[in-house]
């Protein structure tokens, strides 16, 4: 099996890409960390890759809504390139800033395909945590039941990773999507407690709706979550590695091996 | 120019219940609604959770808006000239999305207050009026003064002629001179401003400003710490000490205890000789050390930005410290911001990529009742959570994360609170070049210049208008971490590919001082109009002089400079050559060819008179002891303790910061089984696929400070160590920082402590073989109060530690771990209650023949050798030292965080119970140990003072008995509650 080469998106105030290079490299991939300025320029090609992954961040400070900024960059500057390599179904993942990106610029839930047309107003958004603090702890995560998350595979129990975020309550513009996402099975990830259910605060670090830490879009191949699985892939990133019996990897790179192994079979 | 505003409304109350508008200022020549309309859908508000409208600005239509429901609006905004990043972004997302017609944007926030609100109150409150400017009006009242305050907002300066004035010196008597100094906030004695005279007066012409500004800023205390290079005359009237300690460990007390000494120098008389002593040590016995010979450890100590050791045969790793006190209390958010931003660009000033950063603050006490602040000093409780957002913001943007510090509550801190801010870094070995060359290009790379922080704090005397803001800038800078992040990218890029060939940050003094230092060796011309500006109207002087935020300086040879201009243009980093280097060992600074500095580099850099100072050493007579009736029973004094601000939970400030980023916090500041334990050091991994690691570490305590600084600075170097210890750090490759925050040195009691806690510093790094690599002063934290009085912050010494780990795996956290085990208190106990935690709860009564904390240099190495062994063995399985608040206190947290009990008996530790529970004898640790290691780790700690305490119980209880009887019974939950009480009701 050829080993897949990863782009990893670099951006200004993006700053988790070097640990996303870590857990694609540890998954089996090949991961090259590209500036968005080449990605732009034609220098490098989006469609020379095989799996794409928007790191954690603060893209461009952050400071129009967590996200906002490269949203717009990405969807002006990479927005045909980028669609392409979705319908062609390989494997996007955007972790924390990455994920509010896809959600801004309309590639997740991906109810309908991402648009600047003013009239096609978004239904799900990120937004600022109910603490109204920025945190930074441990969480668990349960893969949800017939989520058409392509990623997920293997995961038997919940799995502990850190969070580290604002503005990472997931919110709907009416009940009624939230309805759709469950339906259509784009829910992939929830906030649980020790007990494996979902449960509030601080096990839900952000207050968002229905515990939810992760969506994807219909086809399955693009995931988007607060959480950091690429922080918990090695066996003492875990915060409790010492009391604990040894572990032979960190709990959040079986997301990367899934993601990976579906790129090398495309 | 048309004007728009755009009013951006959340459709659900915040947190607190309150509605916060967020507004757009936009205007330009040629902007037209449709722009304005589509911006604001397709940018400026998420349909989601907000709901937008815009209205052009005039008469008008401010006039139709329907009117806020609210009895009160309190808008708010920057001044102009103040960085506005949010601005600046929507400018951006214009660019971005093809909007050119925008040129201006103002971000403000729109407060609505309910009735019987206090308005004016609440402006206090929520704004800083250095730098920002507030606007209160009833709803659909006062149109023409809002109109005129969009449009004061939107102002932007025009260019004026550029003016190099001279200063009259060379016909200057004294008071004259004096004059000179003060009037032109240059801080210069009478013997420097005569040297100055001096040297004008041989050259036969009078300074310019930006001359005089550039020596004022070169011979700064800031930047050239002529305090700490000062001829000391030090006496002393103490009491001769009746129980002086062996003169071979302590050889700097007993040099200061002959009453009248002088001095040459307290950097290098204390820290430089300390580290050259203790690495001579080292080669002495390199044959019998595992650690590499001396030289090949310690690679730049107190040469360049950062202290700099080898990390492994491939890597070296850096670590700066540095303060920013007097910003943060005029600006507590923008102080804290920018002394993060600062420090991290001290360590790219080595060529190194920042790892971890922390920081240590203290504050007054944040339940002080308004009515006793001074005017104009922020309430402590303010300070704190501005301070506290301050530093979360920059270093979470960074993506670095911030792993250890300590915060303190003292009242001596009320109206200088300190900001303390390091950042560890790590680079390839031998990357970073320092040989400027004449010839190479001056380049400076990264944020704009503006006035920010000319004459840094000097013009918080000032009341600032918009006028203000226009003409003279803001003393208060604002951070702006992506553009660093941008700078940290290219620079890392242009390291690697060898690029440059010498770097320094921008810091205090500007460009002046950067590119002063690098010339130093060679001389450098610089042309100012190359220098790209924020804004314009800055005069020549202002700009060679602005401290202006993320910005470096770097020595580009020509054949590269292609290469480096096109790094720096490929991902939106701004680049410009202003000058080179040359070898005429000149300073030569011109305005569109007019010349602003002409200074000798050796008159720049050696032509200061060396300072004299006289030191005093009177101290106050010892608390009385007396016999403790007054004193709470001891369960009541540990609760008291554990929610004392200084020992309680920070969980709440520090689960703010991001310690995760990076991967590599292996362990982290919380740990046990609900991660709420507080442990003792922070370990990294910085290379995934190596073992090694880094424990970093600190040490502060000023309540020793005030009784007598020598000590309190052995107790702080201990305290660091016993840190990085306790994890499964090597004090034998452990170098450590020094950070002074002090009164007026020219004060002779304040010049005396620091004298006193320097000599400590040398005691203390000599006898436990622990090098200095780099250390900063910041004096002249001073309040004069209501009577005149001058009120000198408490003598503050941070000691920081980083240590190596040889491997992660056997390094081991502070929660208890299973019951049966065996817990042990390593470290004699002395009654060492002065200036303790439990004399603070307690008032003044101690038991008879409490003293200072002493840290006794014969036994405290040989511990910290033999637990490090034990640990490095595998023997350990818990580890927690003991410092504030005593065994009592340790035991208890190790409770909380392992949620199980312990059973101890204290009659081996000291007589008397007090002593026992809440002594703060440095140099100890409590550990459990496995029953089948008790025998493997007694024999490892052979020699060193082992008590056996009692066992680990399942029952989380924390369970004391002496002589006998029960001392305390406390439950985990009990325990838990107090500690996690004491931030109650701070904003944080």
């Amino acid at each position: 099996m050829s080993v897949p080469k990863v782009l990893i998106l670099r951006a200004p105030g993006i700053n988790r890409d070097r640990d996303a290079a870590l857990a694609c490299q540890l998954a089996g991939g090949a991961p090259e960390r590209i500036h968005i300025n080449r990605l732009a320029t034609g220098a490098v090609r989006l469609a020379d890759y095989a799996m794409l992954v928007i790191p954690g961040g603060f893209s461009y400070g952050d400071h129009l809504g967590a996200g906002k900024l490269l949203a717009v960059d990405l969807i002006h500057r990479l927005g045909e390139p980028l669609q392409r390599f979705i319908a062609d179904g390989r494997p996007v993942i955007g972790i924390c800033n990455g994920f509010q990106v896809l959600v801004k610029a309309g590639v997740l839930p991906g109810l309908h395909p991402p648009s600047t047309d003013p009239a096609v107003a978004p239904r799900v958004t990120l937004t600022d945590n109910e603490s109204a603090r920025f945190e930074c702890r441990w969480v668990r995560l349960a893969p949800v039941a017939g989520s058409r998350c392509r990623f997920l595979e293997g995961i038997e129990r919940p799995i502990e990773t850190p969070v580290a975020h604002g503005e990472g309550r997931l919110t709907v513009d009416h009940p009624a999507t939230l309805e759709t996402l469950r339906a259509r099975g784009l829910v992939a990830l929830r906030y649980v407690g020790e007990d494996g259910a979902p449960a509030g605060y601080p096990a839900n670090p952000n207050g968002s709706l229905d515990a939810i830490a992760g969506i994807c879009n219909p086809q399955g191949n693009v995931l988007g979550l607060m959480p950091h699985p690429e922080n918990a892939v090695l066996p003492q990133q875990h915060p409790r590695w010492s009391r604990e019996p040894p572990r032979a990897e960190g709990d959040g790179l079986i997301i990367f091996r899934n993601a990976v192994r579906y790129a090398a079979a495309l | 120019m048309p004007q728009f505003l755009v009013t951006v409304a959340p459709r659900e109350p915040d947190a607190r219940g309150e509605i916060v508008h967020l507004l757009y200022l936009l205007a330009g020549p040629a902007l037209e609604d449709g722009a304005v309309a589509y911006l604001t859908t397709a940018l400026l508000h998420d349909p989601v959770v907000q709901t937008a409208r815009w209205t052009r600005l005039d008469r008008a239509s401010l006039a139709a808006e329907a009117p806020p429901e609210a009895a009160w609006v309190l808008e708010i905004a920057y001044r102009p000239g103040v960085t506005d990043n949010e601005g600046e972004m929507v400018l951006e997302g214009a660019r971005r999305l093809e909007v050119p017609s925008l040129t201006l944007a103002r971000a403000l926030r729109r407060h609505l207050l309910p009735p019987r609100s206090d308005p004016a109150a609440r402006a206090a409150e929520l704004a800083i009026d250095l730098v920002q400017t507030t606007f209160t009006y009833a709803p659909g009242t006062r149109l023409d003064e809002r109109l005129a305050f969009y449009t004061l907002l939107a102002t932007t300066p025009e260019e004026g002629r550029p003016i190099v004035a001279t200063a009259p010196l060379r016909e200057a008597d004294d008071a004259a001179l004096l004059r000179i100094s003060r009037e032109g906030v240059l801080a210069l004695d009478l013997d420097e401003m005569r040297a100055i005279q001096a040297y004008f007066a041989a050259l036969g012409r009078d300074p310019t400003d930006g001359e005089l500004e550039t020596l004022a800023q070169t011979w700064s205390e800031h930047c050239s710490h002529k305090s700490f290079k000062a001829r000391v005359l030090y006496r002393s009237l103490a009491e001769p000490d009746a129980d002086l300690p062996d003169a071979t460990l302590y050889p700097m007390l007993h040099r200061l205890a002959r009453g009248q000494v002088e001095i040459d120098s307290l950097i290098r008389t204390f820290l430089m000789s300390a580290t050259h002593e203790v690495l001579a040590r080292r080669h002495g016995n390199a044959s019998t050390d595992p650690a590499p010979p001396a030289d090949e450890w310690v690679l730049s100590a107190f040469v360049d930005n950062a202290g700099i050791i080898a990390f492994d045969q491939e890597h070296e790793v850096s670590f700066k410290v540095e303060t920013h006190n007097h910003p943060s209390a005029l600006e507590p958010f923008g102080g804290a911001n920018t002394g993060v931003g600062g420090v991290i660009r001290d360590v790219l000033g080595v060529s190194a990529e920042p790892i971890a950063n922390t920081d240590v603050l203290c504050f007054g006490i944040p339940d002080t009742p308004v009515a006793e602040l001074l005017p104009g000093v922020l309430h402590p409780a303010r300070v704190a959570s501005g301070v506290v957002a301050g530093v979360r913001d920059y270093g979470n943007k960074l993506g670095i994360p911030t792993v250890n510090g300590a915060v303190l509550f003292d009242p001596g801190y009320t109206a200088n609170p300190l900001v303390y801010c390091g950042t560890v870094g790590i680079a390839p070995r031998g990357l970073h070049p320092r040989n400027v060359s004449p010839g190479d290009a001056i380049v400076l790379l990264g944020g704009r210049t503006g006035r920010d922080g000319i004459h840094g704090a000097t013009f918080s005397s000032i009341e600032l208008t918009h006028q203000t803001a226009v003409t003279v800038g803001s003393a208060v800078q604002i951070g702006d971490p992506i553009t660093e992040k941008k700078l940290l990218d290219v620079l890392l890029q242009a390291r690697d590919a060898r690029l440059y060939s010498a770097i320094t940050d921008c810091g205090a003094g500007g460009l002046s001082s950067a590119v002063g230092e690098m010339g130093a060796a060679c001389g450098a011309s610089v042309e100012l109009t190359r220098v790209p500006r924020k804004y314009a109207g800055l005069q020549p002087w202002e700009v060679w002089l602005s401290e202006a935020q993320e910005r470096m300086v770097l020595a580009v040879p020509p054949a590269n400079l292609e290469a480096f201009l096109a790094l720096c243009s490929s991902e939106d980093v701004e680049a410009s050559v202003i000058g080179e280097f040359t070898d005429d060992g000149h300073l030569r600074v011109t305005n569109a060819g007019a010349p602003v500095v002409n200074l000798s580099m050796e008159f720049l850099h050696h032509g200061r008179p060396q300072r004299v100072l006289e030191a005093l050493w009177q101290p106050e007579p010892q608390a009385p002891t007396s016999t403790p009736d007054a004193t709470p029973p001891p369960a009541e004094a540990l609760l008291r303790l554990l929610a004392h601000p200084n020992i309680a939970s920070k969980e709440r400030i520090v689960r703010t910061y991001d310690h995760e980023v990076r991967g590599a916090t292996v362990i982290k500041p919380f740990v046990g089984v609900a991660l709420d334990g507080p442990g003792d050091a922070a370990v990294l991994q910085p290379l995934p696929h190596r073992p090694a690691g880094l424990a970093l570490g600190c040490g502060i305590n000023p309540r020793y400070g005030r009784v007598d600084p020598y000590w309190m600075a052995l107790a702080a170097v201990d305290e660091a160590l016993r840190n990085v210890v306790a994890v499964g750090g090597d004090p034998q490759r452990t170098a450590i920082l020094d950070n002074f925050c002090w009164g007026d040195p020219r004060l002779p009691d304040r010049m005396a402590g620091l004298v006193r806690a320097a000599a400590g510093c040398y005691d203390a790094a000599v006898a436990f073989g622990t090098p200095f690599i780099s250390g900063k002063d910041s004096l002249n934290n001073e309040y004069r109060d209501a009577e005149g009085n001058r009120v000198a912050i408490p003598p503050t010494l941070l000691i920081s530690a980083l240590a190596h780990v040889p491997d992660v795996t056997r390094c081991v956290t502070m929660d208890l771990k299973a019951p049966g085990d065996l817990l042990y208190l390593v470290g004699a106990t002395r009654p060492e209650l002065l200036g303790s935690h439990f004399a603070a709860i307690a008032g003044a009564d101690l038991p008879a023949g409490a003293g200072l904390p002493r840290v006794d240099l014969a036994a405290a190495p040989r511990t910290f050798a033999a637990l490090h062994r034990a640990i490095t063995a595998g023997l350990v399985r818990a580890c927690h030292d003991l410092s504030e608040g005593g065994l009592a206190v340790a035991a208890a947290e190790m409770v909380i965080a392992g949620q199980l009990g312990l059973d101890l008996r204290l009659d081996d530790v000291a007589a008397d119970i007090l002593t026992a529970l809440f002594s703060e004898t440095p140099s100890r640790f409590l550990v459990e140990v496995r029953p089948e290691d008790a025998d493997a780790f007694e024999a490892a700690l052979d020699g060193v003072t082992l008590v056996r305490l009692g066992t680990v119980t399942l029952e989380p209880t924390l369970l004391i008995r002496a002589a006998g009887a029960s001392v305390l019974a406390l439950d985990a939950g009990a325990l838990r509650a107090r500690w996690n009480s004491g931030l109650d009701g701070m904003d944080l």
